[in-house]
């Protein structure tokens, strides 16, 4: 049995097919979905989302702001940003990290800061693991 | 009577005006394959966006701590019209349709005692709307300098939207532009952002089971809602796109033939005067024979 798993960003739909796992950066947790899986809906922050296909073979890409919906006719995420790893350079990710810091001192009130700040935590960890 | 000479300067300059009408429309031809490819690619997600909302907020329906871009803040008083046209010209009657629309939405309004607020996008909207309600209009976005959409322009509007209905500024929000149809035909439309119409969305068939959120629904909702109106407001300014060049590529190619149409005439004209010409001169030219 294989997972049906979708990958669409607002400009185009990135990934679309059967593969056997997906990991994916989940708010409260990284998931990862089998085919299978109960119905579940998250949030999901920046993160890498792990593609395993069937053979083994991987795929990452780079993943911010969006959520995830499992039901059962497989997986789709939704992401604002979706970069293969591949061609995710280290500017880049910089200039994610300086949009981040940005939104932390623009933000007004306690509960966006905090949120901002959640998303650089998550930005600078990632920074630091490439 | 204009002479031969006037004539020919006429039916030369409709010329390079028809070459210039034709070129239009083919540039138009090949950017409205761009755009509708862009609108295309973008359906998938503004529809996943949709039936998820559409299953969330049954779930919400009825609670008091609904978010209030799903349920309105209550009141009813202050309208906010967004109104998306074309930065640029010569497209039929695109950006006047789109305009009217929002001015009879706009009336309406007035006429119930509401108070209005306009951001236009698009230098032709404020241009059009300008002149009659130049003092309900707070705000306009230009892109012009942006030669393909991004998500991230549609973003940059949302986060302006999403600010003032913070601020309190406004209470019900409405989105404005053209729905893309066929090449000849686009549909002005208004679309309500906030609070969020979420109609029509289908829901998957889960077999039974229900989903599980993580975190609870009521965040997961907060976190979608500011989302969705930039993915509604993306996929207006890419139908937008879709339907102006559709609309310059109709209104060109009309502009074509009329072109054409009036060279015809001309050179008729012409040539009938010429000839009228040639024969009264060999009329001269005989008679002055004659009395010899």
């Amino acid at each position: 049995m294989a997972l049906h798993f979708e990958l669409v960003s607002p400009e185009r739909l990135l990934f679309s097919g059967d593969v056997a796992e997906v990991d994916i950066p989940g708010t409260e947790g990284d998931m990862g979905i089998l085919p299978g899986h109960a119905p579940v809906l998250s949030t999901l922050r920046p993160g890498v989302v792990t593609i395993t296909k069937e053979g083994g073979a991987k795929e990452r890409i780079f993943v911010r702001g969006g959520f995830a919906e499992v039901n059962p006719q497989g997986l789709t995420v939704l992401a604002e940003v979706a970069v293969p790893v591949a061609e995710l350079n280290a500017e880049r990710l910089a200039q994610e990290v300086k949009d981040a810091q940005e939104d932390v001192s623009d933000a007004q009130d306690d509960e966006t800061r905090r949120r901002a700040q959640e998303n650089l935590d998550h930005l600078q960890a990632l920074q630091s693991a490439l | 009577m204009p002479s031969l000479k006037d004539l020919r300067n006429r039916i030369t300059s409709v010329k390079s005006t028809r070459k210039i009408t034709k070129a239009m429309q083919m540039v138009a031809a090949a950017k409205l394959r761009r755009a509708q490819e862009s609108a295309l690619a973008a359906r998938p997600y503004s529809e996943r966006m949709a039936t998820v909302l559409a299953n969330l907020s049954s779930s919400m329906e009825g609670r008091d701590d609904a978010p209030q871009l799903l349920a309105g803040n209550g009141k009813d008083q202050t309208h906010l019209l967004v109104v998306c046209t074309a930065e640029r010209g010569l497209c039929g009657g695109f950006n006047s349709s789109i305009a009217r629309l929002a001015r009879e939405h706009a009336d309406r309004l007035m006429a119930q005692g509401k108070t209005v607020k306009i951001i236009t996008v698009g230098k032709k909207g404020n241009d059009i709307l300008k002149r009659l309600y130049g003092r309900f209009i707070i705000d306009t976005v230009d892109l012009r300098a942006a030669r393909t959409l991004a998500f991230s322009h549609a973003q940059a509007i949302a986060q302006k939207v999403l600010k003032l209905f913070e601020d309190g500024q406004f209470d019900v929000c409405t989105l404005f532009f053209a729905e893309f149809k066929s090449v000849i035909s686009q549909k002005p439309t208004a679309l309500q952002l906030i609070p969020a119409s979420v109609k029509g969305g289908k829901t998957p068939d889960l077999g039974g089971a229900i989903y599980d959120s993580e975190p609870d629904e009521g965040e997961i909702l907060a976190d979608l809602l500011p989302r969705n109106i930039a993915v509604q407001i993306f996929r207006a300014l890419l139908e937008n796109a879709a339907s102006e060049q559709g609309a310059r590529m109709s209104a060109m190619d009309s502009a074509t033939r009329n072109a054409g149409d009036m060279i015809n005439k001309l050179s008729i004209r012409y040539n009938r005067q010429r000839q009228a010409q040639i024969t009264k001169e060999l009329i001269e030219i005989i008679s002055g024979a004659e009395a010899l």
